[in-house]
């Protein structure tokens, strides 16, 4: 069933990635094949092989119970609000956090959790900032 | 001897302490990170990328890091193999068959140290294979024209999948995905955007290095936290390793085999889409037929150790001369190894061999110096690394997680590639469950730009005579071999993949 779903996804995503490619403003200059081929030769077989996904699928993959895709999904969050305030709450702050909730969600104490957190972070501070030099966020406290 | 003193000038380019140093760091690292269940070494060498530029290193000197990685999760990753009974990366899956019997034996220092002089054994002879076939290919490869070249990339492209996935129409959609994805941005030839849906970020094009690490690292978090798998599979009573050293009549016992399957494991890279899983797969095949009269194979034979761990380090030597010398990865890593060329600006491909002689001789002599190294760490550092083993995955993955946003946020330093690092990383953990191979998208975002350019060149020289692709005999030679490479898998795949579970499947049942 699967299968079945994301061949017709599969098929869904041909259909716009070739209608997409048709949206292409074509410049006055072009070469004898031009931008459009070979996104559309891409769209023709990723149709096809979703196609035949669809029609013949493999057995369905062991799906997670709902409340492990739950937190899958807490955890996107929670990379997703890092990456936005990676720049105004600075590089360690922001990572502690971020760690320090990975590392309680795969099943380390909370108290724990936060000690790691801040050691990962500083950690990765100290070798990657200090002692080879890549420029990091600055947060307003300056790290 | 030509092939002698550009190898000499290698040495003299390798032997710097700044490389010495990378290749420690890179032979040490890439042991750990083989030895952990979870990381291999695609996503190893895909977490250590952005360190290589953030640091600023030249094309020889990260090679050198990276591939020293390579090469070092190759050698780590027999070690949970025979302590635990879990392959630590994939090319190791059948290490365990009589590697874990040994250590229950309470001989696992030996199995450790026999798989470490195998895995020296198949990575020096590979070597020296790179050097002797890889200019070779190179003078063959000066004949391909554009035509040439867009019928080879569709041959990697088709034999990729190959034996590493049960679905060719996966692996098809796979390939097409990540071609489809090289295809946004500013189209190179007329100046059009295509597919940008007017956001200026893409402009340029979607990063690989993102949709590597995206793809290999972050997806690897995300299925630990789909499983809560957050212990540490080694406990410390477990492990005990015992006599550190094989004894001569052992090492003695298992050169044959050595050497037999250093060859074949080799064979195996080289050929396009195999890689080190079906270098130590076959290598094992044909040793148990071969010289297993009694039946011990299985059963913690030395030969059975020595057997899969010398087939996988020179595959993994192997699976380099395509890459280097055709510009085309035979492998997962190689296809990593690639974009780290390919973000320095270097075209692998024939040419490299003329423009940059420096870093294929540079990295040549780099790979020798790290697998001495190896040899060296493996064999009475051992202890070390299976400490490592007792970091349980809840430390670690976080870990894994941050120093990938650090390093793609070092490159960049925009959060617009942060959200495209953990949308691909959602995206590989979907494709993942489904079955379908990162591999061909990854080699698709890579090559799609210089396959669809060989394309249009190709016709353009022809006045849009699209008959030009299949016009000469090395063309319709390489299209021949494309069109078998994916038709046969179909059929013969099945059988091998089967193979390759049921093995590890009655292992498994056995193991505990």
């Amino acid at each position: 069933m699967s299968d079945r779903i994301f061949g017709a996804f599969g098929l869904l995503l041909a259909l716009f990635y070739a209608w997409a490619t048709l949206q292409i403003q074509e410049s006055f200059l072009s070469d004898e094949v031009g931008p459009k081929t070979f996104p559309l030769v891409i769209a023709f077989i990723l149709g096809l092989s979703s196609i035949v996904i669809a029609l013949r699928p493999d057995e369905n993959p062991v799906w997670p119970p709902l409340s492990r895709l739950a937190e899958i999904a807490a955890a996107v969050v929670v990379m997703i609000l890092y990456a936005q305030f990676l720049p105004e709450a600075g590089f360690v702050i922001a990572t502690a956090l971020a760690a320090a909730y990975l590392t309680w969600r795969l099943g380390t104490r909370p108290l724990q959790s936060l000690l790691v957190g801040v050691c990962t972070s500083v950690g990765i501070y100290v070798i990657f900032h200090l002692v080879l030099g890549l420029s990091l966020a600055r947060g307003p406290l300056g790290f | 001897m030509d092939l002698m003193s550009s190898l000499g000038d290698g040495f003299l380019i390798a032997l710097t302490w700044q490389n010495l140093g990378l290749a420690v760091l890179g032979c040490f690292l890439g042991t750990i990170m083989g030895a952990l269940p979870g990381l291999g070494p695609s996503n190893g060498v895909a977490i250590l990328i952005p360190l290589a530029f953030t640091l600023g290193l030249g094309a020889t000197p990260s090679l050198i890091l990276l591939t020293s990685v390579y090469y070092g999760a190759m050698y780590g990753g027999r070690i949970s193999s025979i302590l635990l009974g879990i392959p630590g990366d994939e090319p190791a899956m059948m290490t365990v068959l009589d590697g874990h019997p040994m250590a229950k034996a309470g001989r696992a220092g030996e199995a450790l140290s026999l798989s470490g002089v195998a895995s020296f054994v198949g990575a020096f002879l590979a070597t020296w294979g790179l050097i002797f076939l890889a200019p070779q290919l190179v003078k063959f490869a000066l004949l391909f024209g554009p035509a040439e070249y867009f019928a080879l990339f569709a041959l990697a492209f088709a034999t990729l999948g190959g034996v590493s996935s049960t679905n060719q129409a996966k692996s098809a959609f796979a390939a097409m995905l990540g071609l489809g994805l090289a295809v946004v941005g500013v189209d190179t030839q007329t100046g059009v955007p295509r597919l940008t849906f007017g956001e200026v970020h893409l402009y340029d094009g979607l990063d690989f290095l993102v949709a590597i690490v995206g793809l290999f690292a972050l997806s690897e978090v995300f299925i630990f936290l789909e499983h809560r798998h957050g212990e540490a599979d080694a406990d410390s009573k477990k492990i005990e390793v015992g006599r550190l050293t094989p004894s001569w009549a052992m090492l003695k016992y298992c050169t044959p085999t050595m050497l037999r399957t250093s060859v074949l494991g080799f064979v195996a890279g080289v050929l396009p889409g195999a890689g080190a899983s079906l270098g130590s797969f076959i290598s094992y095949s044909m040793e148990k037929k071969l010289v297993d009269k009694e039946g011990t194979f299985g059963t913690g034979d030395p030969r059975g150790v020595a057997a899969p761990e010398a087939g996988n380090n020179a595959a993994a030597g192997g699976a380099l001369v395509p890459m280097l010398s055709l510009g085309v990865p035979g492998s997962g890593t190689t296809a990593v190894l690639l974009a780290v060329l390919l973000s320095l600006n270097i075209t692998p491909g024939p040419l490299l061999f003329q423009n940059n002689p420096d870093v294929v001789w540079g990295l040549i002599a780099a790979l020798f110096i790290a697998n001495i190294m190896l040899l060296l760490m493996n064999i009475p550092l051992v202890g070390l690394f299976t400490r490592v083993l007792m970091v349980p995955p809840r430390i670690l993955m976080p870990i894994v997680a941050m120093v990938s946003f650090v390093g793609i946020y070092g490159i960049s330093g925009s959060s617009f590639d942060l959200l495209v690092m953990i949308a691909f990383g959602v995206g590989g953990w979907l494709l993942r469950k489904l079955d379908v191979p990162l591999v061909p998208i990854i080699l698709g975002t890579l090559l799609g730009n210089t396959m669809e350019n060989n394309l249009r060149r190709a016709v353009t020289i022809s006045n849009g005579d699209y008959m030009t692709l299949v016009d000469s005999p090395l063309s319709i030679g390489l299209w021949t071999v494309a069109i078998v490479g994916f038709i046969l898998p179909i059929f013969v795949g099945k059988v091998i993949k089967g193979r390759m579970r049921n093995r590890r499947d009655a292992e498994g049942s056995t193991s505990d």
